[in-house]
């Protein structure tokens, strides 16, 4: 978004009427780790899932990914597998 | 046609709120707001309002309830004092950057420590940067009055913010007076029920209070401003449309004997009644002194206030509360700034009185006056006052 709107132009109380708003911010460039899942190891135990605040970890049909537009690296999942199978690593 | 009923400020308030027909009240007694809550609380187990009372652990839950009650398009009523309104002090800022339309009385007392109960502004004076319409009454009929004109203030489409009532504690609060009521009809039909600006309704959901970085932060905090600055003008319609069916007229301020005045004293609540009682005395001495009552403290009246100054020599302004630390009371600020981009050149004297209910008499107010009348030059120091207090 380039334009943005001038402070008449806003609706009062910052009252948002439409929804999703935030799917249009995308927090992923909060990270300074980033969660990086190894397939291999991860038992779809689902834990990382409901653990998740975002929620950034998404489930498929068999397997968990983590979605990094909105994952802002706390680490939560990491410590919450139970085999390990979540290492964050430093974002460069 | 109205009649005149016993009441004291505590219960006029009340009186005025069951009349506007509040769909909600969530507070938290404390002296000496706790009539306006008992009273209310009557009316409800009376079955005389359809109110929901919502009985809260305290003064910072009781205003969070009204928030969110007020968002949903409810008439919202509260009243709190002193410790009370400093524990709302973070939902203060909440309502007016939501713009919750929510009226409150404030039963003004002095803040601790040391604890004490009786009146001063120091209260609403600590949140006068909260964002809310602030108004001061002179008595129980004018604390009746604004009450019901808070609501139709607040609720303008292009106000949509919360208002406070101000009455000294005990002066005001508890002091009984005739009052003219209106009618319930007049009052319903002064204040028909609040317009829906939107329903809360999950097919179609809005998000409130959503965070806002830098990008945004800032235009909400200007559209604010401009809202409460443009309110003045709501006040003013208002006051035309409550004049009408009351006979009784109101504004942003109100004067006394400035047609011919050198001296004039400006402040806020129950003193100014003390004042121009001192005035009509001097008066007729032939002393030429007059009064501003300012009724609107937020927004600052100034181009009202500037039109009473032309012709003034002298201007004493009170303040009931200190601003520790700062050149002068805050009222006294306000009115120096007013006139810093005029040419306006009147001497300016601050007295700060009354702190935790002390006192200003008519002599005392007399002495004042009498002070300033001799005053020559204005002192290159600043001049301020503190007027009743033991040396
Ligand atoms: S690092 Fe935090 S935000 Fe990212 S996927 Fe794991 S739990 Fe979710
Ligand atoms: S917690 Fe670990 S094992 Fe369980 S689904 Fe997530 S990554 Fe896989």
């Amino acid at each position: 978004m380039s334009h943005k709107p001038g402070w008449r132009e806003l609706p009062i109380g910052g009252h948002l009427y439409e929804t999703g708003s935030s799917l249009k911010y995308k927090t992923g460039s909060w990270r300074t780790f980033r969660p990086i899942l190894d397939r291999a190891k991860c038992t779809r135990c689902l834990l990382c899932w409901i653990y998740c605040p975002e929620p950034s970890i998404k489930r498929t049909e068999d397997v968990v990914e983590i979605d990094y537009d909105f994952c802002k690296g706390c680490g939560i999942c990491a410590a919450e597998c139970p085999v390990k199978a979540i290492q964050m690593v430093e974002e460069r | 046609m109205q009649k005149i009923v016993g009441l004291t400020g505590d219960e006029a308030v009340a009186y005025a709120a069951k009349q506007s027909s509040v769909d909600v009240v969530a507070a938290y007694p404390i002296t000496p707001q706790t009539v306006i809550v008992e009273q209310f609380a009557q009316y409800v187990a009376n079955g005389e309002v359809h109110t929901e009372f919502v009985c809260v652990e305290s003064e910072h839950s009781a205003l969070s309830a009204c928030i969110g009650a007020s968002l949903t398009g409810a008439r919202v009523f509260t009243a709190t004092a002193s410790q009370g309104l400093a524990l709302m002090h973070e939902m203060l800022y909440i309502a007016s950057s939501l713009r919750c339309p929510i009226v409150m009385a404030v039963a003004n007392r002095a803040l601790s420590a040391p604890i004490n109960i009786y009146a001063d502004h120091s209260d609403m004076m600590g949140s006068r940067d909260s964002g809310w319409i602030q108004v001061y009454a002179e008595d129980a009929q004018e604390a009746y009055d604004w009450t019901l004109q808070a609501f139709d203030i607040a609720e303008k489409d292009n106000v949509m913010l919360p208002v406070s009532v101000n009455l000294d504690g005990f002066t005001i609060s508890h002091s009984m007076e005739g009052i003219s009521v209106l009618e319930d009809d007049a009052a319903r039909k002064f204040l028909p029920p609040r317009p829906i600006s939107y329903i809360v309704d999950p097919d179609r959901p809005i998000t409130i209070g959503a965070g806002n970085n830098p990008e945004y932060y800032f235009e909400f905090k200007r559209q604010q401003e401009d809202a409460l600055r443009r309110s003045s003008k709501a006040v003013l319609e208002t006051a035309r449309k409550f004049g009408a069916i009351s006979g009784r007229k109101y504004g942003v301020l109100d004067t006394y004997g400035l047609e011919d005045a050198d001296v004039a004293m400006v402040g806020l609540g129950s003193c100014m009644g003390t004042v121009i009682e001192a005035a009509r005395r001097l008066r007729k001495k032939g002393a030429k002194v007059g009064a501003i009552k300012l009724w609107l403290y937020r927004p600052f009246p100034e181009r009202e206030l500037l039109r009473t100054l032309e012709g003034l020599k002298s201007l004493v302004v009170l303040d009931r509360s200190c601003s520790f630390g700062a050149p002068n009371g805050a009222l006294c600020s306000d009115i120096l700034s007013t006139l810093y981009s005029t040419n306006l050149k009147l001497k300016i004297s601050n007295v700060i009185y009354g702190l935790g209910g002390r006192d200003m008499t008519v002599p005392m107010i007399e002495a004042i006056y009498r002070r300033a009348l001799r005053q020559k030059k204005q002192p290159l120091k600043r001049d301020v006052r503190f007027v009743g207090v033991r040396e």
